[in-house]
C-alpha cells in the first residue's frame, strides 16, 4: 500500500487553489463568532459606556448631551431620600433572601437527602416556583398575603379573630412579604444545587468517617458541609445578582408601595428614567447598581475561568 | 452502623428523627404548593364565592368562565380582548428569539472550544459578563437604537434585545458542554478533510442533543417570564403576555374580579410551568449551568 | 533520498518554546517512534506533521513535498489516536468510510473499500455498530481501519495503546508490527513506553523539554546514549548511574566507587574512552545496566573485559525469569540481573561481574556521555 503518482498528482494540483481557500477556513471561526460577538460589544459594553456617559450630562427627558454636571447626578442621587430607601430595601432584601435561601435550600437538600421514599415527588414540588416568573410569583403572593382576601382573611374564618398579618400594607414590613414571596420562587433552586453538591461527595470519605466513629451531625457539619464550599459561592452569586436585579418582583406586588417603603433601585431607575423625567439620574442609579453586581461577579468569574483552564 | 448501648433506643430514635424528617419535607412542600393551589383553585370560582368563602375552600359552584374570559374578553388597558393576543405575541416573540439565540450559541461555544485563537478567553470573559449586568442599564440606549433601526415596538425589536441578552447564557452553555468534546475527534475530521462547518454539522450537532434542550428551556423560559424588556419596549401590538397580565390585574376600571386575575396568572404561567412538568431533569440541568458550573 | 524530513522545527505558544530546533528524518518504510516523557513535545511534533498544530519556523517535508502550510487532509497522511476519536454517532463502517465521503467517492467504491479493510483487520462483524458498543481493543481496530482506507504516504500514531489493558497492548504492538511488515508504509508513532519503541522502531527518537537527545537506531539507542537522560529513560529495569571517581594506576585508569561503612570499591578499566583521561581525580558517573552486572557465571562470554567485585547484597527480587539483586554503590542502589537459580541471600557478599564493555561514562556537570 505505498503510495502511487496517481495520488500524489491531484494533491499537488489543488495547491494551486490552496491561498485562497485555506485563508478562508483559517478566517471561518473568527469570522462566524464576530456577529455575535460585535453585537454584545455593542449592546453591552457600548450601551454600558453611553449610560455612563449620560450619567454626567443634564439629560431629563430625552438623552441631551449639551449639559454636562460631572458628578452632580450622583450628588443628588445620594442625597435623594428614595434612593437612600432603595439601597436600604436591597440591604435587608438582599442578606434576608440570600441567607434564608442558602440556609433553607441546605436543610432540604440535606433532609432530602436522607434516603427518602418519595424523593422523586417531594423534589419537582420545592423546584416548580423557578419556572414561575418573578412576576406571576409577585401576583400570587400578593393576593395570598392580603389582609382582605389571603392569610388573614382564612384565620378569621376559621375563628382566629385577632389574627392580624397585614404586613403587605404596612410600611416598616412590607420588604419582609417580598423576602417571603422570593424564597418561595428561588430556594429550591439553591436546593437543587446542594443536592448535587451532596451527591457528588466521596462516599467513601463518609464510611471513612464512620469508622471514626462521627455521629451524622458530625459527619455533616465537620466533613461534608464544608466540601459545599463551592456550591456555596456558586449559590451566593447567582442569589446576589438576582438580587440586585430584582425588579418584576417588587412591581407585581406592591410598585414600590406602600409610599416608597419597598423601593429597590431597579425600580428607583426605572421610575425616575420613564416616570419623572429624570433620565441622568436614573442612569447614575444604574451605574451604580452595575458596579454593585460586578463587585461580586468579576472576582467569581475571574477565578472560575482561571480555575477551568488549569483543569 | 451504630454501635449504641442500646439498640432498641437507637431504634427508637431513628423512628422519631425520620419522622421530623418527614414532617418537615411535608411542611415544605405545602409551603411551595400553597400559592399555586390558591391560584387554580380560586380561578375555578365564581366572584361572590371568593368574597365570602375562603380562598383555601375548593369551588363549591365549579365555573371555567374565569378562564374563558380571561383567556378572550377581559379588560386588557383599555380594550376588552382578553390575554390571547398577548399570548400569541409572546410566542411569535419566544420562538425566533430561542431558535437564534441557541443556533449562535452553539456555534460560539464550538468556535471558542474548538478553534482557539490568541485573546478567545479574553472574548468568551466578556460575553460571559455580559449575563450579569442589570438590565437597567441598557434600557435608555437600547430604547433609542431601537427606534432608530425603525423596530421600536415591534416584535422583532424584542426579539433582537432577547437574542442579544441571552447570547452570553446560550455561548456559556455550549462553550461549556463542548469543552468536554473530544477535541481528537475535531483533528481526526480535520484529517478526513471535513470543512468547518462540515465538522459542526456532521461532529459536534449530532452530540448536542441534551445541550440543546437545556439551552431551549433556559431561554424559553427566562424570555417567556421576561417583564422588564416587554414594559421598556412593547407596543401595543407587540406587548408579551407579562405585560398583559399586569394590565390586567392592576386594571382600575371596574370591579376586581379576583377569579379572572387568577386564571389570567396561571394562563401566563401555563407555558413554563408545561416545560417544567415534561423536561423537569434538563430544566434543573439548565438552571445548575446557568450557575457557571461546569 | 529520506521520504519524511523535519528541518529546525520550532513550535511556539507565545513566549513558551515546545519545540526547540528539531531535526529528524525517516526513509520510506521506516517505522520512526517519538519517544519521551510527558510534556517533552512529542505530541506536538506529531500534530505538527499531521498539519492539526501550525509551526513556527523550520520545514516539513513529505515525500520530497514541502507541507508546511497544506491542510492535513492534503498532506496524505492518516493518524489514529490515542482515544480513537472514532466519531460516535456514526457506525463503524459509517466511521471507516467519512473521509472518502467528504471527498465525494461514489458509494460502490467507498463499500469495496471498507470490505477491504474489514477483512484485513477482522472487523467485519462489527460494521453495523456504533463505537460505544464496542470494547477497547475492537474500537482500536476500528481506528487502525479509519487510517488504513485512507492508504496514505505516512501512517501517524499518537499512543495508541496507551488505553488498553497491559496484555492487550502487547497483542496489538506485535499487530501494529505485523502490519507494518506487511505494507511496508512509513509510520512516525509517538509513545511514552520506552519497550514499545525499543519493539516497534527503527529508528527511535527520544525527546526531552522539546529537544531532540538522541535519534538512531533502537541498539544504538540503548547501547550508546548519549547522555544521562536517554540511558535513564531507555530500559526497564533502568540503567544504573553510580556516581564514581576516576584514578590512575600507572597507565590504566581505574574507576572508583564509595561505599557506606565499607572499604571502597575499585575496578580497572581496560580500554577507556579517550576523553576519559582528562576526568582523572574527578567526579564521573558510571552507567551499567542492570544485564552487565551479573552473577560470575553468569556474565556475558563474548565480553573482551570484565572486572569482577565483592559486593554486599541488600534486596533479592525474584521475577520468575530473572533474579535482581540491590547492592549499594556510591550511595545508590544498584541493580544487578542474576540468572533465576542463582543463590544470593541478602545481607550476604557475594562476587559480581561487570562486563565492562557494556559500560559508559557520563560527565556529572553536562550529564553528556563521555567519549
Amino acid at each position: 500500500m505505498t503510495q502511487t503518482q496517481a495520488e500524489i498528482v491531484p494533491v499537488l494540483t489543488q495547491g494551486a487553489d490552496r491561498g485562497a481557500r485555506e485563508t478562508l477556513q483559517e478566517w471561518l471561526p473568527k469570522l462566524v463568532l464576530a456577529p455575535s460577538f460585535a453585537l454584545i460589544l455593542l449592546f453591552v459594553y457600548g450601551f454600558i459606556l453611553f449610560t455612563a456617559v449620560l450619567s454626567f450630562t443634564g439629560s431629563k427627558l430625552l438623552p441631551d448631551f449639551s449639559t454636562w454636571v460631572g458628578f452632580g447626578n450622583y450628588v443628588r442621587l445620594f442625597n435623594h431620600p428614595n434612593w437612600i430607601v432603595s439601597l436600604k430595601n436591597l440591604a435587608i432584601f438582599s442578606v434576608l433572601y440570600i441567607a434564608v435561601c442558602t440556609v433553607l435550600g441546605l436543610g432540604l437538600a440535606i433532609l432530602l437527602d436522607q434516603k427518602i421514599r418519595g424523593e422523586g415527588f417531594l423534589r419537582p414540588i420545592y423546584l416548580y416556583p423557578m419556572a414561575l416568573s418573578f412576576f406571576v410569583t409577585g401576583v400570587a403572593w400578593k393576593w395570598f398575603l392580603d389582609p382582605s382576601i389571603g392569610l388573614e382573611h382564612v384565620m378569621h374564618t376559621w375563628g382566629w379573630e385577632s389574627f392580624s398579618f397585614r404586613w403587605i400594607k404596612e410600611g416598616k414590613m412590607a420588604i419582609y412579604t417580598i423576602v417571603i414571596a422570593a424564597v418561595w420562587q428561588s430556594s429550591g433552586f439553591v436546593m437543587a444545587m446542594f443536592l448535587a453538591g451532596l451527591r457528588g461527595v466521596d462516599n467513601e470519605v463518609i464510611k471513612a468517617a464512620q469508622i471514626d466513629g462521627a455521629s451524622t451531625v458530625m459527619i455533616y457539619r465537620r466533613i461534608i458541609i464544608p466540601l459545599m464550599r463551592p456550591v456555596f459561592l456558586s449559590a451566593f452569586v447567582v442569589l446576589a445578582h438576582l438580587a440586585i436585579k430584582s425588579y418584576d418582583l417588587v412591581v407585581a406586588m406592591t410598585d414600590g408601595g406602600p409610599g416608597t417603603a419597598t423601593w429597590v433601585p431597579a425600580l428607583f431607575m426605572q421610575k425616575f428614567t420613564f416616570g419623572r423625567n429624570e433620565m441622568a439620574m436614573g442612569a447614575s442609579s444604574a451605574i451604580i447598581m452595575m458596579m454593585m453586581i460586578f463587585s461580586i461577579i468579576v472576582p467569581y468569574l475571574y477565578s472560575e475561568l482561571r480555575g477551568g483552564r488549569r483543569s | 452502623m451504630s454501635a449504641a448501648p442500646s439498640q432498641d433506643n437507637a431504634a427508637r430514635t431513628g423512628i422519631i428523627a425520620r419522622a421530623v424528617i418527614y414532617s418537615l419535607l411535608i411542611l415544605f412542600a405545602v409551603y411551595y404548593l400553597l400559592p399555586l393551589y390558591v391560584m387554580v383553585v380560586n380561578s375555578l370560582k365564581p366572584l361572590d364565592e371568593i368574597r365570602q368563602g375562603q380562598m383555601l375552600d375548593l369551588p363549591s359552584t365549579w365555573t371555567i368562565e374565569p378562564w374563558l374570559s380571561a383567556w378572550s374578553t377581559a379588560q386588557i388597558g383599555v380594550s376588552p380582548t382578553g390575554l390571547k393576543p398577548y399570548f400569541l405575541n409572546s410566542i411569535l416573540m419566544v420562538v425566533p428569539a430561542v431558535a437564534v439565540s441557541t443556533l449562535l450559541g452553539a456555534l460560539n461555544g464550538y468556535v471558542l472550544t474548538k478553534w482557539r485563537f490568541r485573546g478567545d478567553n479574553m472574548v468568551f470573559g466578556l460575553m460571559l459578563l455580559a449575563c450579569f449586568i442589570p438590565f437597567q442599564i441598557v434600557l435608555i440606549p437600547s430604547a433609542r437604537i431601537l427606534g432608530e433601526l425603525g423596530l421600536a415596538g415591534t416584535v422583532t425589536g424584542l426579539v433582537l434585545i432577547h437574542v442579544v441578552y441571552g447570547l452570553g447564557f446560550t455561548t456559556l452553555f455550549f462553550r461549556n458542554y463542548y469543552e468536554a468534546f473530544p477535541t481528537e475527534l475535531v483533528r481526526a475530521a480535520q484529517i478526513d478533510g471535513a470543512s468547518f462547518f462540515q465538522i459542526f454539522r456532521r461532529i459536534l450537532l449530532p452530540s448536542s442533543g441534551p445541550i440543546i434542550v437545556v439551552t431551549v428551556i433556559w431561554q424559553f423560559t427566562n424570555i417567556w417570564n421576561d417583564f422588564l424588556f416587554g414594559a421598556s419596549f412593547a407596543d401595543f401590538d407587540s406587548i408579551p403576555i407579562t405585560v398583559a397580565l399586569n394590565n390586567l390585574v392592576n386594571s382600575s376600571t371596574g370591579v376586581k374580579e379576583y377569579n379572572v386575575h387568577f386564571a389570567g396568572a396561571v394562563l401566563a404561567a401555563l407555558p413554563t410551568l408545561v416545560v417544567y412538568i415534561v423536561s423537569g431533569r434538563y430544566f434543573v440541568r439548565g438552571l445548575m449551568a446557568g450557575a457557571v458550573k461546569g | 533520498m529520506s521520504f519524511l524530513q523535519i528541518q529546525n522545527l520550532e513550535k511556539s505558544f507565545g513566549a513558551t518554546r515546545i519545540l526547540k530546533g528539531v531535526t529528524l528524518e525517516i526513509e520510506e518504510g521506516g517505522f520512526l517512534v517519538l519517544v519521551g516523557p510527558s510534556g517533552c513535545g512529542k505530541s506536538t511534533l506529531l500534530n505538527t506533521i499531521a498539519g492539526l498544530e501550525p509551526i513556527t519556523s523550520g520545514e516539513i517535508r513529505i515525500g520530497g513535498r514541502r507541507v508546511n502550510d497544506l491542510h492535513p487532509s492534503k498532506r496524505d497522511i492518516a493518524m489514529v489516536f490515542q482515544s480513537y476519536a472514532l466519531y460516535p454517532n456514526m457506525t463503524v463502517a459509517q466511521n471507516i468510510a467519512f473521509g472518502m465521503e467528504i471527498r465525494g467517492v461514489p458509494k460502490p467504491e467507498r463499500d469495496k473499500a471498507i470490505a477491504d479493510v474489514a477483512s484485513l483487520l477482522q472487523i467485519g462483524h462489527l460494521l453495523d455498530r456504533k463505537p460505544s458498543q464496542l470494547s477497547g481493543g475492537q474500537r482500536q481496530r476500528v481506528a487502525m481501519g479509519r487510517a488504513l482506507v485512507r492508504d496514505p504516504q505516512v501512517f501517524l500514531f499518537d499512543e495508541p495503546l496507551s488505553n488498553l489493558d497491559a496484555k492487550l497492548r502487547i497483542d496489538m504492538r506485535t499487530e501494529i508490527k505485523r502490519l507494518h511488515q506487511r505494507m511496508g508504509t512509513t509510520i512516525v508513532y509517538v509513545t511514552h513506553d520506552q519497550i514499545e519503541a525499543m519493539t516497534l522502531a527503527t529508528k527511535i527518537a527520544v525527546l526531552k523539554d522539546g529537544i531532540l537527545q538522541q535519534f538512531g537506531t533502537p541498539a544504538e539507542i540503548y547501547n550508546n546514549p548519549v547522555n544521562m537522560f536517554v540511558a535513564d529513560f531507555m530500559g526497564s529495569p533502568a540503567m544504573n548511574l553510580v556516581p564514581a571517581t576516576i584514578g590512575g594506576n600507572g597507565s590504566g585508569l581505574t574507576v572508583n566507587f564509595e561505599r557506606e561503612g565499607r572499604p571502597p570499591v575499585s575496578l580497572a578499566v581496560t580500554d577507556p574512552p579517550s576523553g576519559l583521561a582528562g576526568f582523572k581525580g574527578k567526579k564521573v558517573v558510571f552507567g551499567v545496566r542492570p544485564e552487565a552486572l551479573t552473577d560470575p557465571d553468569g556474565a556475558d562470554r563474548n565480553a573482551s573485559s570484565t572486572a569482577t567485585a565483592d559486593l554486599h547484597i541488600e534486596v533479592v527480587e525474584p521475577a520468575g525469569s530473572d533474579t535482581f539483586a540491590v547492592t549499594n554503590l556510591g550511595g545508590k542502589g544498584v541493580v544487578a540481573r542474576l540468572r533465576a537459580d542463582a543463590n544470593v541471600q541478602p545481607g550476604t557478599v557475594t562476587p559480581l561481574t561487570f562486563n565492562l564493555t557494556k559500560t559508559v561514562f557520563f560527565d556529572p556537570a553536562t550529564e553528556n556521555r563521555i567519549h
